[in-house]
């Protein structure tokens, strides 16, 4: 059988193809447990995804209502009643990592949950499949439809099809601009056309990505633009939960007759009976029996096709189901199955996971709205005025991430007899400066800082400013230095 | 050695070979795709379209300028216009709007104060500093000791016509060499030197005879510097009672000073910046704190 080819023997396409052409799929529909899950989930996903935008939040007077908003021009992010402005980027960061542990953790608990339920690549391939199934109907029916020729009926067909899927994948990109802008307003102003530009371009890219991703694309995202299937390839240990092909009971695999004439005759049979449903249900296409495999996502469609077989042939189900290669050991040698959910990794996961999870809480609940930030003067460090008082500048940054204006004092303790002044205000209290800061808005504003003394000062000293909030009382103080010119 | 058989099919892989031979190697005819030279076709047609639209051959004086006569020194051109177009807004609003209510604006202020520091950096940064914080003979304009005066108005006039500048509306004065001209001898100058220092608190050298000073202070000094030395800014003459010192402070600078007198010169900067641009700059000369 492994005789070495002559050359000759060798034609130009015998080599293995490093991509191999689509093969067309024609997942069967499916009922059961993980079929209904499938539902439910795609139901949530998508309702959050299309109605988000049109959730409204009260933040009071001009502030934008909407609960999640990604407002690109003032540059901020609203989340129900979370704004960030730009510099707490890094709350993205802890939500990302959060999300990837997350993601780690559910791998290996279940196996590539994400995958099978909950990527938008399996949610949005899923309702194209079950557009297609309605108007061109089942696998057999869709098969026949396409190996026959082509009709007007079968013409009318393929244009509504690709009408509801352009539609939905038209929908699509339109929800998603809605995130960047207030719902409502630029749904009217996307009818009468007077939205800006870039909206109606991300409309068309997404329109084209769902449209080609969803429709023509499907499982070969999974098996060869996604990335995580390598990756959780890796994170995947003996414990993790896959959807597994239980071969113990599966071989040999042979018709329901034949295996009453082996089992008369002594022989072992297994419980699969080769009906192909598992193949025949899989949206990517692959045989669950040939063990664990990149292509698998792990949608469980396999275990409700198998389950519905054993059911009518009257064996035990779950043939195929949530197991690992342990167990399937462990029964071979007659021991009962053990699943070992708490392991270190999934300690590990969850402790970072709560553990992060709690920082940017804490960090969120406990943040500054008046954020102040001091910029010493460079050139020059130190000023000596005429009457030898010692005066420094700074430049300052007032963040105020309040929801309305506010007034503030200044004042600044280090240097002795240290008065404040900031250049374009009129100080109602002689000495403390006060200033309106604007809502939601940064003010930078140029503040002198002098000290009148008699005592020879040290060439540097640190200065506190503290930033009052006359209404509520809020302080935020920062600090500096302060410079002492040389004499000149 | 090279062969040419032209036509013959390859046994291994039952292709065409190009008919080229080099010692028993033969080539196998596998052209390029044909999306590949369609392509590359398309790619010829279009460059001609390109080259008769756009600026293409350079001739001997220029370039062959194309149907669109496109330039990207006109479109940079037309932009610079526009920039000018968009802030011509503000910029006019600086210009019209009162030099004392532009720092009761603080969108007038804040525009004027980066406009002016911009300027500043250009064109008065060489003598005063990056951060106007001066250098010896060229004032700290961060300070509040002001030669000429250093409300906003005395700052702008400063800008505009200069001090000793040729410009008739300048600052004029100076400070006169009274060692070179003899008036006052060595010994003279040295005691009203350290007189001098005493107005400020400085120490003065063992055994001068300050109340000389005081008289040889009253007889030349006090036109300019005035009675109490508190200098006079119509002439642009220090107070010489203050801490700040233009030249220096020590003992053998304020002789140098007395000897050969000052006259360090302040250009006009009108008719070089218009007067919403030297507005901006004293707004921010004015900003930077020693603004009376």
């Amino acid at each position: 059988m492994n005789k070495p080819l002559l050359p000759t023997d060798l034609q130009p396409d015998d080599g293995i193809q490093l991509y191999e052409a689509q093969k067309k799929i024609y997942p069967q529909s499916v009922s059961g447990t993980f079929r209904r899950i499938k539902w439910y989930l795609m139901a949530f996903c998508l309702g959050v995804y299309y109605l988000l935008p049109f959730v409204r939040w009260n933040r009071g007077l001009g502030a934008p209502d909407q609960a999640v908003l990604i407002d690109l021009p003032n540059s901020r992010f609203y989340f129900f009643f979370i704004e960030l402005w730009p510099q707490e980027i890094y709350y993205f960061t802890g939500l990302l990592i959060v999300a990837a542990v997350t993601l780690f953790l559910m791998n290996s608990l279940g196996g590539r949950v994400w995958c099978g339920y909950l990527c938008p690549q399996t949610v949005w391939t899923d309702l194209f499949f079950t557009v297609e199934r309605m108007i061109e109907g089942d696998r057999r029916e869709r098969m026949k439809k396409a190996a026959e020729g082509f009709t007007l009926q079968r013409g009318a067909e393929l244009v509504l099809k690709h009408s509801i899927w352009l539609l939905i994948a038209w929908w699509t990109g339109g929800a998603w601009v809605l995130y960047f802008s207030d719902a409502p307003t630029l749904m009217k102003e996307l009818v009468t056309f007077q939205a800006p530009m870039i909206a109606y371009i991300w409309i068309g890219i997404l329109t084209c990505t769902t449209y080609l991703l969803a429709g023509f694309m499907r499982e070969q995202v999974c098996v060869y633009m996604c990335p995580w299937p390598r990756i959780q390839a890796a994170l995947t240990d003996e414990w993790a939960l896959n959807v597994t092909y239980k071969y113990d009971r599966g071989e040999t695999r042979t018709s329901l007759k034949k295996a009453a004439q082996l089992r008369a005759r002594g022989e072992t049979v297994g419980d699969c009976v080769d009906c192909n449903q598992c193949v025949a249900v899989c949206p990517t296409g692959i045989d669950i029996r040939d063990g664990a495999q990149l292509d698998c996502i792990q949608c469980g469609l396999c275990i409700d096709a198998c389950d519905s077989v054993m059911k009518k042939v009257g064996r035990e189900t779950r043939l195929i189901g949530y197991d690992n290669d342990i167990n399937i050991h462990r029964r071979m040698e007659g021991k009962p199955e053990i699943f070992k959910p708490v392991r270190s990794r999934t300690l590990v996961y969850s402790a970072l996971i709560l553990g992060i999870g709690a920082i940017m809480t804490y960090a969120l609940l406990t943040r500054s709205l008046l954020d102040v930030n001091v910029l010493h003067d460079r050139n020059p460090l130190a000023v000596r005025l005429s009457d030898g008082s010692i005066r420094n500048g700074y430049t300052m940054r007032f963040l105020n991430k309040r929801g309305f204006d506010r007034v503030v004092a200044v004042d600044v303790e280090g240097p002795p007899n240290a008065v404040v002044h900031i250049i374009g205000t009129d100080s109602i209290t002689p000495d403390r400066p006060m200033i309106i800061l604007g809502r939601d808005a940064t003010t930078e504003l140029r503040v002198l800082v002098t000290s009148n003394t008699e005592a020879d000062l040290p060439k540097s000293m640190p200065v506190t400013f503290h930033v009052t909030d006359i209404g509520l009382g809020e302080v935020t103080s920062t600090k500096d230095v302060f410079v002492t010119p040389e004499t000149r | 050695m090279a062969e040419h058989h032209e036509g013959e099919i390859d046994k291994v892989s039952g292709r065409t070979t190009t008919g080229h031979e080099w010692d028993g190697i033969q080539e196998l005819n596998t052209p390029l795709p044909r999306w590949w030279i369609l392509t590359f076709y398309a790619c010829i047609i279009w460059s001609i379209g390109y080259w008769i639209v756009y600026p293409s051959w350079p001739l001997v004086q220029g370039y062959l300028p194309g149907l669109l006569h496109s330039s990207s020194r006109a479109d940079v051109a037309v932009e610079l216009a526009n920039l000018d177009a968009v802030r011509g807004g503000k910029m006019k609003a600086l210009a019209t709007t009162p030099l004392a209510d532009i720092e009761k604006d603080p969108a007038l202020l804040a525009m004027a104060r980066a406009k002016g520091k911009v300027v500043f950096g250009d064109n008065c940064a060489p003598c005063h500093g990056s951060g106007a914080a001066g250098a010896k003979g060229f004032p700290n304009l961060n300070d509040d000791d002001w030669l000429w005066g250093g409300s906003l108005e005395q700052i702008m006039q400063t800008i505009q016509y200069g001090a000793r500048s040729g410009n008739d509306e300048g600052h004029q004065g100076q400070m006169l060499a009274f060692g070179q001209s003899g008036t006052l001898t060595k010994e003279q100058i040295v005691t009203v030197a350290n007189y001098v220092r005493s107005l400020s608190g400085l120490s003065t050298r063992p055994g001068v005879d300050l109340a000389a000073g005081k008289t040889i202070f009253e007889e030349n000094c006090v036109a300019c510097h005035g009675d109490n030395a508190k200098g006079n800014q119509e002439l642009g003459a220090p107070n010489l009672t203050d801490k700040i010192w233009l030249y220096g402070s020590d003992e053998a600078t304020i002789i140098e000073t007395v000897t050969n007198g000052r006259a360090g010169v302040m250009p006009a900067w009108t008719g070089r910046l218009d007067l919403a641009t030297i507005k901006a700059m004293a707004v921010y000369v004015h900003s930077l704190g020693g603004g009376k």
